[in-house]
């Protein structure tokens, strides 16, 4: 039934070139994961505890993130920022946009665990003579930490996933490098079937992972 | 010394404590009773500074607790706290609880503050559960826990809140128990309870809360035996 | 005011209209997925449940490639391979499909989740009523499990409205679609980036606060 001639060989011999690419997806998506935590952090805790045009800000952020595509946010970071003449490198265009999504969705993340860590646990911290910042960093945040383990983990994911959008503005990431052996060589079926698989073998490999280092790290 | 003058505190426009003066001497041990909401657990957080006041002064040892010049974190060495939900730390082991403030506050090396700790809970009766994190405790353990890590750090005084209202009754008499010996060993102690066992075999003085007032106070023998104010009476007769 | 004359100079009124049917066709192919996926994802979610090692072995690992492979990638895949076995969707029935199923696979999670929410004592109670297996489904499984998993719905149908905007990579004039072109054309990045993201947004955002409200009001 298919006049289709599968043609494996090319895919086959740019497979290292595909991997490396796919490394770069690995980076780019655990630089995000880092900035996003840094940033996410500080959001939730500034939509947590203050009031103003700070809390604005984050809950802007936050929503933005939240309630429009992560393609969208891409482009803005891409053209967007174009408008005021600032042409970031197809690499800082994704970073900035995953970073930015990240964010938004861990300070939700963020939030929902300090809120369930109770109050309680602080005032004892600081009745044990601890400085603010002992007690949160001590006390809190590793509570907080393992409540936001499986969401931290799923996002990490999704940073993976998402990166694929690189391929829409230029960036050689895993799906980017596809794309573009893919159009030399107009084997695109074989191209991105075997993306696919290298997609999901990272994103076991990431839940593998983390699964291990859950095991290692929550004794409790 | 523990010296309290005047001291007012309102939550928003609730006023919770109306003027208490109060001294607690070296090596005392007072029991403030009182019904639900008369201010006597929000007298601890104010003498510990967890919670600020409106007027007048709380001093311990010469020290201004709610000076803003007064080292907070340095002052609360002096007075530790156990709480009504004992408030353990669930990702650290019964061990690394009571280890903990002793090597961040006090900066002990890890070895000194981890030989503190193993001292404390044996003290308290825990020394077979040195490794066991806190959920494998049972709430009797884990206020026991509480009271062991609040005496790692060498406290002059030991504030309770309520120490046992939040475990089964099986569990009540394991903690008191501790207490006791707490108290025979010359601890200086102010005990919020509900415990009248407690406070009056146990006490040097009782003070009755009623509506953030300190209506009475004296040895337990005299409030509980002959109360001078009408509130005390009825409080005592409906608790017995 | 130079800023707001560069601002409108290349951007008409026609170009408004343009955006403005991308962004039914953003609707149209959200709505027709969501729906079928939804539908879809609730039988696959009923077979997870019944058929518990059966499926298992069988639907869960491969509802599971959709959610660990790019939907992007999927896109280009399922739309490169249609015309191998002799099938041509076209850009908009290849987003149909793909969209369709990768809901399923989100919405099968969800299902199964529902029908586990309600628990074995009611439902025994209900069948010890003398209800059927399908009365039980219809009267009780549905209106309470429904109920549970309702607000994790609107968040799997919400990122299907966004994320059908990866439909242009197959050349679906979608609104982010229609956005680039414009953008090409006018050169107005921002102006344009700003009415398509404001269209998400104000979908996305007053659902998103609705579905939250109601889970805070049913948790009570």
């Amino acid at each position: 039934m298919f006049d289709y001639n599968f043609h494996w060989r090319p895919v086959m011999k740019s497979l290292p070139d595909l991997l490396e690419a796919g490394l770069l997806t690995l980076q780019v998506a655990t630089l995000s994961m880092i900035v996003g935590i840094i940033i996410g952090l500080a959001l939730a805790l500034i939509r947590l505890h203050l009031r103003g045009p700070l809390h604005w800000f984050a809950s802007a952020w936050i929503e933005l993130a939240r309630n429009t595509p992560a393609l969208f946010q891409l482009f803005f970071f891409g053209f967007g920022l174009g408008a005021f003449g600032l042409h970031l490198s197809p690499f800082t265009i994704v970073l900035a946009g995953l970073s930015f999504n990240c964010a938004g969705y861990l300070a939700e993340n963020f939030r929902g665990g300090f809120q369930s860590v109770p109050d309680t646990q602080l005032r004892a911290a600081r009745s044990l003579g601890m400085s603010a910042w002992q007690a949160y960093t001590r006390i809190i945040i590793p509570q907080v930490f393992r409540i936001v383990y499986h969401p931290l983990t799923n996002q990490l994911v999704w940073a993976v996933l998402m990166s694929s959008l690189g391929m829409l503005v230029g960036f050689r990431e895993l799906s980017g490098e596809t794309q573009f052996f893919a159009s030399r060589t107009f084997r695109i079926f074989e191209y991105f079937a075997v993306t696919a698989i290298i997609y999901y073998v990272i994103v076991k490999v990431i839940l593998g992972a983390s699964r291990l280092l859950a095991w290692r790290l929550f004794r409790y | 010394m523990i010296e309290i003058r005047g001291l007012e505190k309102y939550f928003g426009a609730l006023q919770v404590l109306k003027g208490i003066d109060l001294d607690v001497a070296k090596g005392e041990v007072l029991s403030v009773i009182g019904a639900s909401g008369s201010g006597k657990s929000t007298l601890l957080y104010c003498i510990n500074g967890l919670e600020p006041i409106q007027k007048g002064s709380v001093v311990v040892d010469g020290t201004d607790v709610h000076d803003k010049a007064t080292d907070i974190n340095k002052l609360r060495q002096k007075l530790g706290m156990v709480f009504q939900q004992w408030n353990s730390f669930p990702h650290l082991t019964a061990l690394e609880n009571v280890a903990l403030s002793p090597r961040i506050v006090k900066g002990k090396s890890r070895a000194d503050a981890q030989e503190i700790a193993e001292q404390q809970l044996k003290h308290v009766g825990l020394a077979d559960k040195l490794n066991v994190y806190p959920n494998a405790l049972s709430g009797g353990q884990q206020q026991r826990l509480a009271i062991a890590r609040a005496l790692a750090m060498e406290p002059t005084y030991m504030l309770f809140d309520e120490a046992t209202s939040a475990l089964d009754p099986e569990l009540v008499g394991e903690v008191l128990d501790t207490m006791r010996l707490l108290a025979e060993e010359g601890m200086t102690m102010i005990c919020v309870t509900h415990e009248m066992g407690f406070a009056r075999d146990v006490s040097d003085r009782v003070a009755y809360f009623h509506h953030g007032v300190m209506e009475e106070i004296g040895p337990p023998g005299q409030v509980f035996g002959d109360p001078q104010s009408e509130h005390t009476r009825k409080f005592l007769s409906n608790v017995r | 005011m130079q800023q707001s004359i560069s601002f409108f100079s290349g951007f008409g009124i026609n170009d408004l209209w343009f955006l403005g049917e991308a962004a039914l066709r953003t609707l149209w192919i959200s709505a027709v997925s969501i729906s079928a996926g939804t539908v879809l994802g609730i039988l696959f979610g009923w077979i997870l449940y019944e058929a518990k090692f059966l499926g298992a072995v069988t639907l869960a690992p491969v509802l599971d490639i959709f959610r660990s492979v790019p939907l992007i990638i999927q896109l280009v895949l399922f739309y490169n391979f249609a015309p191998i076995i002799g099938l041509d969707f076209g850009p908009f029935g290849s987003g149909i499909v793909v969209l369709t199923i990768y809901t399923a696979s989100l919405v099968a999670n969800v299902a199964r989740g529902g029908i586990e929410a309600v628990g074995k004592p009611m439902r025994r109670a209900a069948r010890s009523l003398g209800l059927s297996y399908w009365q039980d489904m219809r009267h009780v499984v549905l209106p309470i499990g429904g109920r549970a998993v309702f607000p994790s719905w609107v968040g799997v149908a919400l990122g299907v409205m966004k994320d059908s905007a990866l439909v242009s990579v197959l050349g679906y004039v979608e609104l982010l679609k229609a956005s680039q072109i414009l953008i090409t054309r006018t050169q107005e990045p921002f102006l344009i980036l700003a009415i398509a993201g404001a269209f998400y947004f104000a979908l996305s955002y007053p659902i998103s606060r609705y579905a939250a409200q109601l889970e805070k009001r049913w948790a009570q």
